[in-house]
């Protein structure tokens, strides 16, 4: 027995993305919540496709020689949006509409996993 | 039922900055303080007498309770909202419900900071959440970067236009004394500053000072026995969809869409009759978005609103006549200081004063455009 948060926790360090919807159907939520935002209905977990679109981008900036890193938001398919990084690109290689897909990597000094995006090829959703 | 709203009934009697710019020396609850002082003088009205504090202080999670120790009172209630830059706002709907039902009759509403001085950037005991903080996006910065990269790219508008809302706001702070940055600002100088987080640059953010406001409110019929011209609330409304700008359904639209016009039905005005209007200005576009989601032009038509000079003195609406958070000040939370300046607007005592101003709209904003709150203010003669 554990809050919602933390079972979405242990889900990602086994490897899987979750997110939830309400049991009898309806929109997806995330972060992860106790019940459904707004109706209060119970919630079950579900694997989502991982693949989303770009809906926004910043490259914040740093001083030189460390170069730019991105912070996006990303609408996944299942209709949730997150903040997370696309990965091996630059600038100009990152536009808002731009088709991803979620990648779990071990992240910082602790190896914590956490959610970043892949582009994927243009033309795919 | 919900916003019954005791029009014109309470108003404004005081108002008073302290230390706008740079007050070395000084604590936060010692700027509040002296802000009190000058705001309770400016009314007339005798420090024992209030009997309500409403306050938030960046550094000071019990601040109601340390200001009620700092001025020597016993208030009947205090008020410690935390909605950002916008809790002052809100402190105003709570302080005119309260006046208006006889639970209190003074009420003082307060901030002061001395980010400037004490450590040169902004001070908040805000973060972002656990689902954005591992990508490190600067805070609260990137988020107003991402409403503005989205707004770019729904609308077409241009990172000449949010300079021109940057230039505006100096062009006002120049004939402003109170005003902490003058001087020459063009619209090359802001797109060629720093870029800080695209497509936020250096000059598109407001400024990190020093500063204390506070206000003073009683109900009407008290208020026009005092020394000053009272300033009547005609409407007050806040209005919250999200913390974390992740989960904002649409950062292109902010909930002053919902906030301004609740305030507006409540004072019975409309955008177009709205004389003078103050927005929490934290960095360019939000200027540009609340203009759109008060009314005051459409949505995603901000950027051609604010071009051509449209908010610099001359144009074609009378926007942050102080020079705003952008170029007279801004000590961490704004809201207090839009709320004064409205309030100077309708006195006549301004110092780039509108002519013939009978309605003010102050619009403040919390969080990553989270918190929005709106207070519509008139001269005596709107009652």
């Amino acid at each position: 027995m554990s809050g919602a948060a933390q079972h979405w926790d242990e889900a990602l360090a086994a490897g899987r993305l979750l997110l939830q919807r309400p049991v009898g159907g309806g929109a997806a939520v995330f972060p992860p919540r106790e019940f459904a935002p707004g109706s209060g209905a119970a919630l079950e977990w579900f694997e989502p496709s991982g693949r989303g679109t770009v809906y926004s981008v910043t490259w914040v900036q740093r001083r030189p020689p460390e170069a730019p890193y991105n912070v996006v938001l990303v609408d996944l398919a299942e209709g949730v949006r997150m903040m997370g990084r696309v990965e091996g690109v630059g600038e100009d290689g990152l536009q808002i509409g731009m088709a991803v897909t979620a990648r779990i990597v071990a992240a910082g000094p602790d190896g914590a996993p956490l959610v970043v995006f892949d582009p994927l090829p243009e033309g795919t959703r | 039922m919900g916003d019954r709203f005791p029009r014109g009934r309470t108003a404004v009697a005081g108002a008073a900055t302290f230390g706008l710019g740079e007050a070395p020396g000084f604590s936060t609850i010692e700027l509040a303080a002296r802000a009190v002082q000058g705001a309770l003088a400016d009314a007339g009205i005798a420090l024992p007498e209030v009997d309500g504090l409403f306050i938030a202080l960046p550094d000071d999670l019990f601040a109601g309770l340390s200001l009620a120790q700092y001025l020597g009172v016993h208030p009947r209630f205090t008020d410690n909202n935390r909605s950002g830059g916008a809790s002052f706002m809100s402190h105003v709907v709570t302080a005119v419900m309260m006046l208006d039902a006889g639970y209190l009759d003074c009420a003082v509403i307060a901030y002061g900071s001395n980010q400037r001085s004490s450590g040169g950037r902004l001070s908040t005991p805000a973060r972002s959440d656990r689902w954005e903080a591992p990508y490190a996006p600067l805070y609260p910065l990137s988020s107003y970067a991402l409403a503005a990269a989205r707004h770019m790219h729904q609308y077409g508008t241009t990172r000449e236009q949010l300079a021109e809302v940057a230039v505006a706001a100096r062009r006002w702070a120049d004939t402003n004394p109170e005003a902490f940055a003058k001087g020459p600002l063009t619209i090359d100088d802001v797109l060629s500053a720093r870029m800080i987080s695209t497509p936020i640059g250096a000059r598109d953010c407001c400024l990190v000072t020093d500063g204390a406001a506070a206000l003073v409110l009683t109900r009407t019929d008290r208020a026009r026995d005092l020394r000053r011209p009272p300033v009547p609330v005609l409407g007050a409304a806040a209005a919250t969809w999200h913390n974390a700008i992740s989960q904002s359904a649409d950062l292109t639209v902010t909930a002053a869409a919902e906030s301004g016009p609740r305030a507006m039905a409540m004072a019975g005005v409309t955008p177009a009759e709205i004389d003078v209007v103050q927005l929490y200005d934290a960095f360019t576009i939000n200027t540009v978005l609340f203009l759109e989601d008060l009314g005051f032009c459409a949505k995603g038509e901000g950027g051609a609103f604010v071009s051509g000079g449209g908010i610099a003195p001359g144009g074609r609406l009378a926007v942050n006549t102080n020079g705003g958070g952008l170029s007279c000040c801004h000590p961490g939370m704004y809201g207090l200081f839009a709320m004064v300046e409205a309030v100077r607007q309708l006195r006549g005592e301004a110092a780039n004063p509108i002519a013939g101003a009978e309605l003010a709209l102050a619009h403040g904003n919390g969080g990553t455009l989270s918190a929005q709150a709106t207070v519509i203010f008139g001269s005596a003669a709107t009652v």
